[in-house]
């Protein structure tokens, strides 16, 4: 069976909890008890009416003011397919955290209420969404139960939408209208909308076509770690643990391991003690190459015929997420998979506005949810791939040196 | 070439694993001797073999076990010839006089904290794997999966690091260590398919037995090692139960089943309309935030 990650993007206001409510209601997937405990809390609010924000909304604080602050996990399944929702908060000051549930995902769902059409918010949330990669976009304009199930409405918030994916990278972008409140085509078909013949949000989630997401022509192997149990029956093993994070190797590949450039070939494929032919992303395994070479965790083992670039000085797309800002000089940890080296700011290209998608030059600093495109150097040569095009091997954090929190995620180019 | 959701879940705590066998210097694996810490460790022979494991497990005792559940952890790490280290709550009580919580469904699940935080200090762990899952409770759904605790052990849910793609920052200070849950994104039934397809070997209380119980509030209680003191609206039963989660008999409750295989299992806990939690555990009722106060107290 198959695994979908997805995103919700919005807030209360936008209808996200009924939603993800709707969704896990409608297909069986919140147990008894668990319906329960809600209706025991809600019964403690004002108007005792069932509050499904509250099955979300795991916090005490988030409870308190309403409001998601970070990311939540659901989890259902229906016979077709697996799915975990990660439930990103909507609000600007929680960019960081929504970020975070975007780098794994590999659809968004960005919500649109029918009656307010594409708002800034909108617009952060589809940025962020195509920034991060995540090659399907659903846009669910919901609520169209408040404006008579138009679809004329409907029709210009494609229009609108379709204006404003433009300027993103959405490879995959699908409208569904939709009343998350009532039903309407969330699970079931909407029999309020008989001019739409798309699939409904579910169908959509169960059939979009996901086998091209991973990426298996550039065969990347980051060493996490190296297994040398040097007992007397095992004295000469020596193997290399790590996940292929794209492309396939098979026994008797050309492979140069970065940033050194020496050559080798793989001589087995090991897992749990058994030997493969040939291993793809994203499995875990144990590489054995032919020659005795200097290899460390932190090294990239990289199949010859496809190299990534090998390079101390970087370009990237920046998210800031510390209330300390960047500044040009400032410097950091950069952990890229399992390498890490330190790194400076040497400058910062342009700011970019999340609401207007405008390009401000000449910035000093960055503050906390900006988003810049920012040039480093780095201590080390780092071996990577352009984001665009290898979501895994383009993507790099950036660790404060004295607090160690992560403050900035970069999209490299 | 795709892999299954049950291999890419593998995959994903495998390679968690190895994170922190390459960033800590002195991890350790929580064993509680439950079905999803004796899942990570078969995830770790995945991970590591042939090499040994980069960490002992470390067990925890409340000293209100089932039998079943500790001969079962003696035998796990003896067959595997891994180091495993035993600490007990029993020890922490003496040893700093604490007070042992009385009265109704008195438990020591919360003593375990002090012991926890003894044990990392005495082994200046930075590192403690963890079977915990986000579909467990609502405060675990928001957790990452490297979880930053402080020297007091407290997770700070507003202070959450970002946590993007498969990178996960290690970096901690003195003192502070990480809580860190390769299993995070499977549910229950992933749990028991795994098992199932692994055919990994289980305590024998999570198959259908009978069982001496009291029945308190329409709960099974065991009568095992007499921990939980029988009161007088108490009814003295036997049914055929098996246990849903195990934990510390004070806090785990038996369900009725007849289950008495893994497909059995599975089928029973396809069907169910009540969670893992809320059908067995006694401890996580009392409030509705009851977990994640527990957390930021240093709970696991």
């Amino acid at each position: 069976m198959d695994l979908l990650r997805f995103i919700t993007c919005g807030s209360v206001d936008d209808g996200k909890s009924t939603l993800i409510g709707r969704l896990l209601y409608d297909s069986k997937s919140i147990l008894a008890d668990q319906l329960e405990a809600v209706e025991r809390a809600s019964k403690n609010k004002n108007d005792g009416e069932i509050d499904l924000a509250l099955l979300t909304d795991g916090l005490r604080s988030e409870r308190e003011q309403g409001i998601t602050i970070d990311v939540a996990y659901r989890y259902f399944q229906t016979p077709v397919r697996k799915f975990i929702i990660v439930d990103a908060p909507g609000h600007i000051q929680y960019t960081r955290n929504m970020v975070t549930g975007a780098s794994n995902c590999q659809l968004a769902i960005v919500l649109v209420d029918a009656r307010n059409g594409v708002v800034e918010q909108t617009r952060r949330h589809s940025l962020i969404a195509s920034m991060l990669g995540i090659p399907h976009l659903v846009v669910a304009v919901n609520k169209m139960d408040l404006v008579d199930y138009s679809e004329d409405v409907f029709s210009n918030i494609c229009i609108q939408y379709a204006e404003l994916a433009k300027k993103l990278d959405a490879k995959q972008v699908t409208f569904i209208p939709m009343s998350a409140l009532n039903g309407d085509n969330v699970v079931d078909p909407s029999q309020n909308m008989s001019w739409y013949d798309g699939p409904t949000l579910l169908n959509y989630l169960e059939t979009v076509e996901l086998d091209h997401d991973v990426n298996l022509t550039d065969a990347r192997f980051p060493v996490q770690y190296v297994i040398r149990p040097q007992t007397p029956d095992l004295h000469d093993y020596g193997g290399y643990a790590g996940k292929i994070t794209s492309g396939i190797f098979r026994k008797g590949d050309a492979v140069t391991v970065l940033p050194s450039g020496e050559t080798s070939t793989v001589e087995a494929i090991e897992f749990f003690e058994e030997v493969k032919d040939e291993a793809f992303a994203p499995m875990s395994v144990i590489l054995h190459l032919a020659d005795d070479i200097d290899i460390s965790r932190g090294n990239l083992i990289v199949k010859s015929d496809s190299q990534p670039v090998v390079t101390q000085n970087i370009e990237a797309m920046l998210c800031w997420m510390d209330t300390k800002e960047l500044k040009v000089g400032s410097k950091y940890t950069l952990q890229h998979g399992t390498f890490r080296a330190r790194c400076v700011v040497r400058d910062i290209a342009y700011q970019l506005n999340v609401n207007t998608y405008e390009e401000t030059e000449g910035v000093e600093s960055i503050k906390l949810n900006d988003i810049a495109r920012v040039v480093l150097k780095t201590s080390q040569p780092i071996s990577f791939d352009p984001y665009t095009k290898n979501r895994v091997n383009g993507g790099a954090i950036l660790i404060d040196e004295t607090s160690n929190v992560t403050v900035g995620a970069l999209m490299l180019t | 070439m795709k892999l299954d959701y049950l291999d890419q879940l593998e995959s994903e705590a495998i390679h968690i694993m190895r994170e922190v066998a390459g960033q800590f210097e002195r991890p350790a694996l929580l064993f509680s001797g439950g079905k999803d810490s004796i899942t990570l460790v078969h995830l770790a022979r995945k991970a590591f073999r042939p090499g040994k494991f980069p960490f002992p497990l470390v067990h925890i005792d409340t000293g209100h076990n089932f039998q079943e559940a500790l001969d079962f952890r003696d035998w796990l790490a003896e067959s595997l010839g891994e180091k495993l280290i035993v600490r007990y709550v029993e020890d922490t009580i003496r040893e700093k006089k604490l007070k042992e919580p009385t009265g109704r469904n008195a438990s020591r699940n919360a003593l375990q904290t002090f012991t926890l935080l003894d044990t990392i200090e005495e082994f200046e762990f930075d590192a403690c794997i963890g079977g915990a899952r986000r579909d467990e409770e609502k405060a675990r759904a928001k957790e990452r999966v490297f979880s930053v605790r402080d020297e007091f052990g407290s997770w700070d849910p507003k202070r959450q690091r970002p946590e993007l793609w498969d990178t996960y920052n290690g970096k901690i200070h003195k003192g502070e260590n990480v809580r860190v849950f390769p299993i995070s994104n499977w549910t229950e039934l992933d749990v028991w398919n795994y098992i199932k397809r692994e055919n990994i070997s289980l305590p024998p209380i999570y198959f259908a037995h009978d069982r001496e119980c009291l029945l308190r509030d329409g709960k099974l209680l065991a009568t095992a090692g007499g921990v939980i003191q029988r009161e007088e609206a108490d009814e003295l039963v036997t049914r055929r139960v098996r246990f849903r989660t195990v934990g510390d008999i004070s806090c785990t409750a038996a369900v009725e089943s007849n289950a008495d295989t893994l497909e059995a299992v599975i089928a029973e806990i396809q069907a169910t309309r009540i969670s893992e939690r809320g059908e067995t555990r006694i401890d996580d009722q009392v409030s509705e935030a009851a977990m994640e106060d527990r957390k930021k107290g240093g709970y696991f």
